[in-house]
């Protein structure tokens, strides 16, 4: 009942003054490979233009290894590398990260957080991408209008690279 | 580095090879090219290592070297940067490049040669160098000598990093590529615009032709074929991911010096288009 009353509520001022969830579930499948390496992921917001307005995050190679620092290969995160990747100063604070093992990985962001903050309304696109050294590459696509005036969801299913990537937007 | 100083006393063999390698590209049939290990890279000074020949097939080395003698490379910040590790062999040249800045890098081989043909003792005689040699090394009396100038740029562009544009500025000499659309911002599906310029000002009418590598795996060339505009400029969409040769080249009287009656300008570069 109390949820049913804070959507009305919602929908009636149309901006919420409170914090709106935010919640991305990512999942890397466990994959039967001679040569297994993790994933290098990405999860972006674009905006209709296909610009990336907000990096959530990156997971990589973040480290010196004996083949060199990880950060050569981020451009295999191609869409990821353009829109945004290139013109970061490596690493950001709050996004990136080392690589995460197969599994499903919940990341939780609230509209206080300055990068949805800063969204105009309108029309984005949340962007998962990930790279697998040796394997292959995978992009997914949730789209979604912000603010968030009612509940949102959203799902992908990857077939390679990635598992079922989920979206709930809770204002 | 030091200028290829030909000899006319040098074997013909090693004459021929070096004429294919290092002449005017266009003049030949041979396709000129230098395939850098990776044209997008990102982190603290990474290197790449380029390959650089002269081949039917792209890209394959499998013919000649390309000659390093005239290699120059355009750090991001506009400097000129060394190479490391150069060698050439019987069928490619190499050298490795560390790119200490993050921006683009400008790879190119400017050959500006004069070349001279002309009888003696009944025979045929050449010649090649520079317009302070011609005097010393060209008999005064030299019977049906004939002279032609070429300036030929073989070029590719790596970034680490973010793109920047200060390497990509033209030197006003010669037949030379503009971008307008960044060279390592090339995508399969999108349109890329580029201007021609010869010394400086638009290359109007000039055409062009793009060819994708792995021609070894096709029946046909599927060669791509644009006309420059009033401005110099042409616009390709690129039919999908891959490198690619791109060339043109033109013929005009704008010569250095009096002896030489035309002058033969080429241009070649190997762009990367990536996948969506």
């Amino acid at each position: 009942m109390r949820v049913t009353l804070t959507i009305a509520l919602s929908g009636l001022l149309a901006m919420p003054a409170y914090a709106a969830q935010f919640d991305v579930d990512v999942q890397i499948p466990q994959l039967k490979v001679a040569e297994y390496h993790r994933p290098y992921v990405a999860v972006w917001i674009e905006g209709a233009d296909s610009k990336a307005v907000a990096d959530l995050a990156v997971w990589y190679q973040d480290k010196d290894t004996k083949e060199g620092h990880g950060t050569k290969w981020l451009p295999d995160l191609r869409q990821w590398w353009r829109r945004s990747g290139r013109t970061l100063d490596l690493p950001v604070d709050g996004v990136t990260g080392p690589t995460r093992p197969a599994g499903k990985h919940a990341l939780g962001f609230d509209s206080t957080d300055p990068r949805l903050a800063k969204l105009a309304p309108g029309s984005y696109t949340l962007v998962v991408e990930a790279v697998r050294e040796v394997g292959g590459r995978e992009l997914l696509k949730i789209p979604f209008t912000w603010p968030a005036t009612a509940p949102q969801s959203g799902k992908a299913q990857g077939k390679t690279e990635l598992g079922a990537v989920a979206l709930a937007i809770k204002p | 580095m030091k200028r290829f100083l030909p000899s006319t006393m040098a074997p013909a063999i090693a004459v021929a090879l070096a004429l294919a390698a290092a002449l005017p590209i266009t003049a030949f049939a041979h396709k000129a090219w230098l395939m850098p290990s990776q044209t997008v890279i990102a982190g603290e000074n990474p290197w790449i290592t380029v390959d650089a020949a002269v081949s039917n097939d792209l890209f394959y080395f499998n013919h000649v070297p390309l000659r390093l003698d005239n290699l120059a490379v355009i750090a991001p910040d506009g400097s000129k940067v060394e190479t490391q590790n150069a060698a050439t062999g019987k069928y490619r040249s190499v050298f490795d490049l560390e790119l200490t800045q993050p921006g683009t890098y400008r790879i190119g081989i400017t050959s500006h040669n004069l070349t001279g043909r002309w009888e003696q003792d009944g025979k045929p005689r050449r010649w090649r160098g520079t317009a302070a040699t011609f005097a010393s090394e060209v008999p005064k009396d030299a019977k049906n000598l004939e002279v032609g100038e070429s300036i030929s740029r073989v070029e590719t562009f790596v970034t680490n990093g973010s793109p920047n544009d200060t390497a990509l500025k033209p030197d006003g000499i010669g037949l030379e590529l503009v971008p307008v659309t960044h060279p390592n911002d090339l995508f399969a599906g999108e349109q890329a615009t580029f201007r021609f310029q010869i010394d400086g000002k638009p290359a109007a009418g000039l055409d062009i032709e793009i060819v994708r590598g792995g021609t070894r795996y096709r029946n046909a060339q599927d060669e791509i074929k644009a006309t420059t505009d009033a401005n110099g400029e042409f616009s390709v969409t690129w039919p999908e991911a891959g490198m690619y040769w791109l060339d043109a080249s033109a013929l005009d009287d704008k010569v250095s010096m009096p002896q030489a009656k035309q002058r033969r300008l080429g241009y070649v570069a190997t762009l990367e288009v990536l996948p969506q």
